[in-house]
């Protein structure tokens, strides 16, 4: 069941880089990356590319495969007809280090920025109680990966280096839905998801949702119910009138 | 002079996993500056793929639960070959270590009235695992990772700066510790190493390190496991001068996919029977009824009708033998192949869509259905999976205090999978998770007393960051003459394959020589290793380096499986098949020696075994323990003294 797969893998570094044509072998049953693997014990033996756990839990070997932010470990070669030349390329939104590797510190960056989960002071380890249809809402988003596959894809950065210092990505916006929608977190998220975080760059194209690994609706489930209570804030005259009568500010 | 970027920290955690992550944060909260160093980018290491559950006796699913209770589970899990203190510890604090994830932001799956929801599993007997579906790895490594994160906030409204007092090294490695020989005695003073992206050299000045660098199963072919899994702090702790037990005890999952090729090794959780899964071999036949164990009768249901009931209601029947501890189904699985009733991969089934909803089984095992669906094309709410055993955790590790972590070097500390003791011969799943949160804050705990009570700081010599750096460049170098050049995948690709087979799930004494053999002549091999191309992100450079680590840690589980001529847990000789009371209280202790700095000698040991603390051996009855011990050491068992005059 071996045939030998055409596959175009980019190859260079910060400075530049080509696509370069191999010829590698494929077995039954196997993924983009055991024949990038197979590529590097046998030709290319330098070949960069991250990978850990080859099972889609980790999120570590993104790239893009025919111009399609996506897992290498879970790319089938079967997806493709064998006389394909498949290309793969590095994400494009984040700085090359070295072949298929990007520099994704960005993310790591915007991590920070999002306040940290703040419980009731008073409540001590073994009283927490929520009910599981509560937790649930989170739960979808805590099983990001952080592939960074959604921080890629999205428009407003992709082809936008400079939207990058206000906007913090679909992963980070999902993060701060997930706090926002946690049962006991005590922030008020909507203002900072607002002015902090740049929600109102996001329009809502579904991108993210698509490339998604993980299958987490990111735009229907995270953004829309975000940008909705940021709506009722800012646009309810009843709430405008009271934060300007009573001096409130959240 | 080589060029080096210098970092001064308190205390050096290598390992950004869940015991490492932990102890970050221990070490942070008593005010102590921490790096952590990472293999990989932060929040990728191993921990993430843990599925099933974190064990811990809050007695929400069965208030009949106590520590008392998991701990006996835990030794008798370990074929009481555990280090009973570390077993003691893990079980009276592992479910105040997952109450307090929940104040880090952790959701796990809930009870009815609002509490942690728990699963069962093998060998726990009241359902204990905390769990958020089966991915609860992911929710423990994120949860620490986000504490962290939070703990860089404060740092950064009081200080200034996120990184006053925690730095993530992402994608750095160390080849090296550094000691400080001078005061007479070795003390650790710092670690080198590199940074993945540049090849550039790294060294940490630190009078304490904790490893807590996770296992080994990168030297078998079918694994569970990442190629982060090199055995590093293993093989770190060796040439420090520490010991390592237990080596010869490796845990093979009994449920790996077996296909596609590609697959092979891919944990399946043990969820899904915890969940009510059944295994079947080829006639059909629930086949695990035949292989309860003498040392377990009576504990285990004998009809498929008992079994079934147990699961509709713990109290009212035995529980079901899938659900036997994981050495013990691996053996069974193994048999039924080996007797020709396997499946046409060669494992066995897997059942779980006969005995759920198709709604229930993506709800409760959702990375299950995706993982089979997508890579296997098979669905598991219509069809049964097949699998087999698969390599995926090592019992054996660095050998510590249980207290505190603290390796036989001074300055040195482990936790998590690195370390020994705590499993024994066979661990508990969900046994791993806690094991990292309740060690990780201990070695965090201890390394943060051990720096504060020093009087003087130790020094890093220039003659030792020369020399680490000059061994991290060899492979570029080559052979010297004209000995063929060695390609670092290649020789990796053989070590896996005989360890796989000839040190394998099943062993003998003619084996394990010829392993011993082989792992000689890759020795001599290494040598020539050879990595093209130049030093920023070059995955061959890196592979050779971890090759170095592989080798040594590969020769300990092939000489200490020799030498335990008994078979116990995730160490089976078919040439010694029976268990032996003897070798119960003898712990096998492997040291480097020799002349080769490179890959040093590998010494065996025999040590023997703490005995367990009197009103802890009480809890066990005195039957129980004749399975196990010597006549001799139960003399002081108050079931026996009763029976006196």
């Amino acid at each position: 069941m071996t045939y030998e797969a055409k596959l175009r893998v980019w190859r260079g570094d910060d400075d530049g880089g080509e696509l370069r044509d191999f010829a590698v072998d494929v077995n039954d049953g196997e993924v983009i990356l055991d024949v990038i693997h197979r590529l590097q014990a046998e030709q290319a033996p330098d070949l960069a590319v991250r990978w850990n756990c080859k099972a889609g839990k980790c999120g570590s070997c993104s790239a893009e495969i025919n111009g399609r932010p996506r897992l290498m470990c879970m790319t089938r070669m079967s997806t493709y007809d064998e006389a394909e030349t498949i290309t793969v390329t590095p994400l494009r939104a984040f700085p090359v280090i070295r072949d298929l590797v990007t520099d994704v510190s960005f993310n790591y960056e915007k991590a920070r920025e999002v306040p940290a989960f703040a419980p009731p002071k008073d409540l001590q380890p073994g009283e927490y109680r929520m009910d599981q249809i509560d937790v649930e809402r989170s739960q979808e988003f805590r099983k990001c990966i952080e592939c960074f596959l959604c921080q890629d894809v999205c428009h407003v950065v992709r082809d936008h280096e400079e939207n990058k210092k206000a906007f913090a990505g679909p992963r980070f916006l999902m993060r701060t839905a997930e706090l926002d929608m946690h049962p006991l977190d005590t922030l008020d998220r909507k203002d900072m998801a607002q002015e902090d975080l740049g929600l109102g760059y996001c329009n809502i194209t579904k991108c993210c949702t698509e490339v998604c690994p993980e299958h987490i609706k990111i735009t229907d489930n995270a953004i829309i119910p975000m940008k909705e209570r940021v709506a009722d804030r800012k646009y309810d005259p009843v709430v405008w009138l009271g934060n300007i009568l009573f001096n409130r500010t959240k | 002079m080589v060029e080096v970027e210098r970092h001064s920290y308190d205390v050096v955690v290598i390992g950004a996993g869940g015991s490492g992550l932990r102890a970050v944060i221990e070490a942070r909260q008593r005010g102590l500056k921490v790096a952590v160093v990472s293999k990989s980018l932060f929040g990728k290491a191993h921990t993430v793929m843990a599925e099933g559950g974190c064990a811990a006796a809050m007695g929400n699913a069965n208030s009949k639960d106590s520590w008392k209770v998991h701990f006996a589970d835990t030794m008798r899990g370990g074929k009481f070959l555990n280090n009973w203190r570390m077993a003691e510890l893990h079980a009276q604090e592992s479910a105040e270590r997952v109450w307090e994830l929940e104040t880090y932001g952790a959701l796990f799956d809930r009870t009815k009235d609002g509490r942690i929801s728990q699963r069962n599993f093998g060998g726990h007997t009241y359902p204990r695992l905390a769990h958020v579906g089966d991915r609860t790895g992911l929710e423990i490594i994120r949860t620490l990772q986000q504490k962290i994160v939070s703990l860089q906030q404060e740092d950064k409204a009081e200080l200034g700066d996120y990184e006053a007092r925690i730095k993530v090294f992402a994608e750095c490695s160390i080849t090296e510790l550094i000691l400080d020989e001078t005061g007479g005695e070795k003390r650790v003073a710092g670690a080198f190493g590199y940074w993945r992206e540049t090849g550039e050299f790294i060294l940490f000045e630190a009078p304490a390190v904790v490893l807590a660098t996770g296992g080994i199963g990168k030297s078998f072919k079918v694994s569970s496991n990442s190629w982060e899994y090199s055995g590093d702090g293993h093989a770190l702790a060796l040439r420090a001068g520490s010991a390592l037990i237990n080596m010869e005890f490796i845990q093979f999952h009994p449920t790996g996919m077996v296909w596609p090729p590609s697959v092979k090794g891919i944990l399946v959780t043990e969820g899904v029977r915890g969940d009510g899964g059944v295994l079947k071999n080829s006639e059909g036949k629930r086949f695990m009824f035949n292989y309860i164990p003498p040392v377990f009768k009576g504990q285990y249901a004998e009809t498929e009708e008992e079994a079934d009931q147990w699961l509709k209601d713990n109290d009212s029947a035995r529980r079901t033998p899938d659900l036997l501890p994981r050495d013990e189904v691996a053996r069974a699985i193994n048999t039924e192949v080996k007797a020709g009733r396997g499946s046409p991969h060669g494992g066995v089934y897997l059942d779980i869509a006969s005995r759920m909803t198709p709604e229930e089984i993506q709800r409760r095992l959702p990375s299950m259905y995706h993982q089979f669906l997508e890579l296997a094309e098979v669905d598991i709410t219509k069809d049964a999976m097949e699998v087999g055993p698969t390599c995926h955790y090592v019992m054996g590790g660095i050998e510590v205090d249980p207290d505190t972590g603290a390796a036989a070097t001074l300055g040195l500390f482990a936790a998590g999978e690195c370390s020994g003791g705590m499993h024994g011969s066979n661990r508990l799943g969900g046994n791993s998770l806690s094991d990292l949160l309740v060690f990780g804050r201990r070695a965090g705990l201890g390394a943060a007393d051990y720096v504060r009570a020093l009087s003087s700081r130790p020094t890093v010599s220039p003659a030792a960051v020369e020399s680490a750096a000059e061994l991290a460049l060899v492979p570029f170098t080559g052979p010297q003459g004209t000995a063929k050049p060695e390609n670092p995948y290649m020789l990796h690709s053989e070590l896996q394959q005989t360890m796989n087979d000839l040190v394998g799930i099943i062993r003998n004494e003619t084996e394990i020589r010829e392993a011993m053999a082989k792992l000689e002549e890759y020795k001599v091999r290494f040598r020539n290793i050879e990595s093209q191309g130049g030093r920023a992100f070059n995955p061959g450079w890196h592979l050779a380096l971890d090759m170095r680590n592989m080798l040594l840690v590969s020769e300990c589980v092939a000489k200490a499986s020799l030498a335990r001529t008994e078979s116990r847990g995730g160490h089976t000789r078919d040439d010694h098949p029976k268990m032996d009371s003897e070798w119960r209280r003898t712990l096998l202790a492997c040291r480097a020696g020799g002349n080769d700095p490179v890959v040093p000698e590998v010494t065996v040991t025999k040590e023997r075994q703490a005995p367990m603390r009197e009103d802890l051996l009480a809890q066990f009855d005195l039957e129980e323990l004749g399975k196990y011990y010597t006549d001799e050491e139960l003399a002081a068992h108050p079931g026996r003294t009763e029976e006196l005059p």
